[in-house]
């Protein structure tokens, strides 16, 4: 069965991407040899977070295991811009799929200095942008406000020709209202859920277990919530939507599709199996036979009675 | 020339169990793994086990970062030995595995241990320190060193005899120097007196130190070496989700600021790389939780 499809003009061999900041590609190269390049797992490879300056990352403790899940605080260590357009940009752009580079500000000029650097690099196919990040002039976060993510999304709009995904946050209670509102300030696709915020207490003293205090829960602990999400966005906007949040198989990933989803990306299950994505993408065909679409595309254009 | 580092087939495979038995207050099982390379002294896999263990609702969900203790057999058909303490559910669900049952498997993952020489280049023999379940990569390197006739001295500690399992049966009769701090046997005390011993007694111009166990034991390692300038080698545990440089979740504070990554980076770290071995703390956000076991 012919998976191939395409997120707002970017070819995809498959709908299957990972999840920004769940697959190391360099990191993975270097465990698991050219292997990885060879069998690359997405159909589109998202970078791990880029921000202005390089960040450290939050101290530890970073990880919990939940039951089907995990909360991470990792706090999006990068090395900042110049180091990333010098260095490991470089060998995404040689990797065998469409490269979308994920970026964080605190401000709209930050924002505009980084898509305006990422869009100049040629072999970057569209950027997605991570707004669950308090604006340092508001210290609202921009992706919990329609408003604001309207003005960041106006304001970025004239500065690339590539797509731009804004990745929302699911810690809201109108999520398909900051979708519509990344719409009509010029998105060109939606992504969602990043992590639900949550916490651990540490058992041996009662503290808060994470270092930074909380974290965002993922894994398949939170797919039914995705899912929720991912369907009262679809409904809202118009433009395509990548849908994730727990998915672990071709059936879960499904789902989301006929939810709503154009195509989904896998996060969490990259680190229990580093053949997740292939796992999915294989797996699609059969699922979609199972539920009687004969394509892609079918399951892609049904809509949930 | 540094020690290579094997890379791991692309995949996480499911492997037969072998066997599993009880070695004292642990227990060693063994895996065949029918694809990977020989791991180098200090590399760790990462097992998945199915199932949810009994009153730890709901866990383990990721797999976890185990040391193997032994490797035997050769490439398509290597015996890989894990020494496990049941201290949470993904543990206590290794435990269960018997003879014909499967587990996952991935890796080999991260850095070896080097040779005396990459760390001292008039190194003429290794002093190896460790303590309780972290014997397990110590037995790797010991038997790698005295094949490779590196003279090797093996300094081994416990809380008691119920935390020293695997002893007997990983260093078999070679000559190893035991401390338990209950006095049970061996020396009254700790490894690290036994240590001091050697640093304080010898001439320590030629020695190289390895070293794995809780992270207090390695702490009081890491200082009594730099303070005899000798050079050692010390791997670290932190808790961590995918083994292979995904998740960033495994991470201690490295000299100079910013993070290593255990999993890629490490586990097995030079004294001078961190600051402190005490962030490497035992993996308690993904495997112990004493609090939600119910049996």
């Amino acid at each position: 069965m012919n998976l191939a499809t395409d997120l707002c003009g970017i070819p995809l061999a498959s709908p299957v991407l990972n999840g920004s900041g769940t697959f190391d590609a360099i990191a993975a190269r270097r465990a698991f040899g050219d292997a990885v390049i060879e069998e690359f797992p997405f159909a589109a490879y998202v970078s791990k977070t880029i921000t202005r300056h390089p960040r450290a990352g939050n101290p530890p403790h970073r990880l919990w295991e939940t039951p089907s899940g995990m909360i991470n605080s990792i706090g999006l260590p990068n090395p900042g811009l110049d180091d990333f357009l010098t260095g490991i940009l470089l060998e995404f752009t040689r990797l065998p799929v469409p490269l979308i580079v994920s970026v964080m500000a605190d401000s709209a000029e930050e924002f505009a200095e980084l898509v305006e650097a990422v869009s100049a690099v040629s072999g970057v196919a569209g950027i997605e942008l991570n707004v669950s990040c308090p604006n340092v002039h508001s210290g609202l976060i921009v992706g919990e406000q329609p408003v604001e993510t309207e003005a960041l999304m106006k304001a970025l709009r004239p500065l690339t020709d590539l797509p731009m995904i804004i990745k929302l946050t699911p810690n809201v209670a109108n999520p398909h209202e900051v979708a519509a509102a990344a719409e009509a300030g010029g998105a060109d696709a939606i992504s969602l859920i990043n992590t639900l915020k949550s916490m651990a207490i540490d058992p041996a003293n009662g503290r808060a277990w994470l270092g930074a205090g909380a974290g965002g829960l993922s894994g398949p602990a939170v797919r039914p919530v995705a899912l929720a999400q991912v369907r009262a966005v679809s409904q809202a906007v118009e433009i395509p939507v990548v849908g994730m949040g727990g998915i672990d198989d071709a059936e879960s990933a499904l789902d989301f599709i006929l939810a709503g989803a154009r195509v989904v990306a896998v996060g969490t299950e990259n680190f229990r199996d580093p053949r997740a994505g292939i796992n999915v993408k294989n797996g699609l065909e059969g699922a979609l036979g199972r539920r009687g679409f004969a394509s892609l595309a079918d399951a892609q254009a049904s809509t949930l009675s | 020339m540094p020690t290579e580092r094997p890379q791991a087939p692309f995949n996480r495979r499911d492997c037969r169990v072998a066997e599993s038995h009880a070695a004292g207050g642990y227990r060693i099982f063994t895996l065949i793994d029918e694809e990977g390379p020989e791991p180098a002294p200090g590399q760790f896999y990462m097992l998945t086990t199915s199932g949810a263990a009994p009153g730890f609702a709901g866990r383990p969900f990721l797999p976890r970062a185990i040391s193997v203790a032994r490797v035997t057999g050769s490439r398509g058909s290597l015996r890989l030995e894990f020494l496990i303490d049941e201290v949470g559910p993904g543990t206590v669900q290794m435990a269960k595995l018997g003879s014909g049952d499967s587990c996952g498997l991935a890796g080999p993952f991260g850095s070896p241990f080097s040779m005396p020489k990459e760390l001292n280049p008039d190194a003429v023999g290794a002093v190896l320190v460790g303590g309780g379940i972290g014997i397990a990569p110590m037995a790797v390197l010991r038997r790698h060193l005295v094949s490779r006739g590196v003279p090797t001295r093996t300094l081994l500690g416990f809380r008691d005899q119920a935390h020293s399992g695997g002893v007997d049966e990983l260093f078999g009769c070679e000559e190893t120097r035991l401390a338990y701090e209950d006095g049970s046997s061996g020396h009254r005390g700790y490894v690290t007196d036994l240590l001091l011993q050697i640093l304080t007694g010898d001439d320590t111009g030629g020695a190289v130190i390895y070293t794995c166990g809780p992270p207090a034991m390695l702490e009081a390692v890491r200082v009594l070496a730099a303070g005899h300038g000798v050079p050692v080698e010390l791997a670290l545990e932190s808790p961590m989700a995918c083994g292979f440089g995904a998740c960033f979740g495994c991470v201690v504070p490295k000299t100079g600021g910013g993070y290593l990554r255990l999993c890629v980076d490490g586990p097995v770290v030079r004294g001078d790389e961190i600051t402190t071995a005490m962030a490497g703390e035992a993996a308690v956000g993904v495997e112990k939780d004493v609090r939600t076991r119910s049996e």
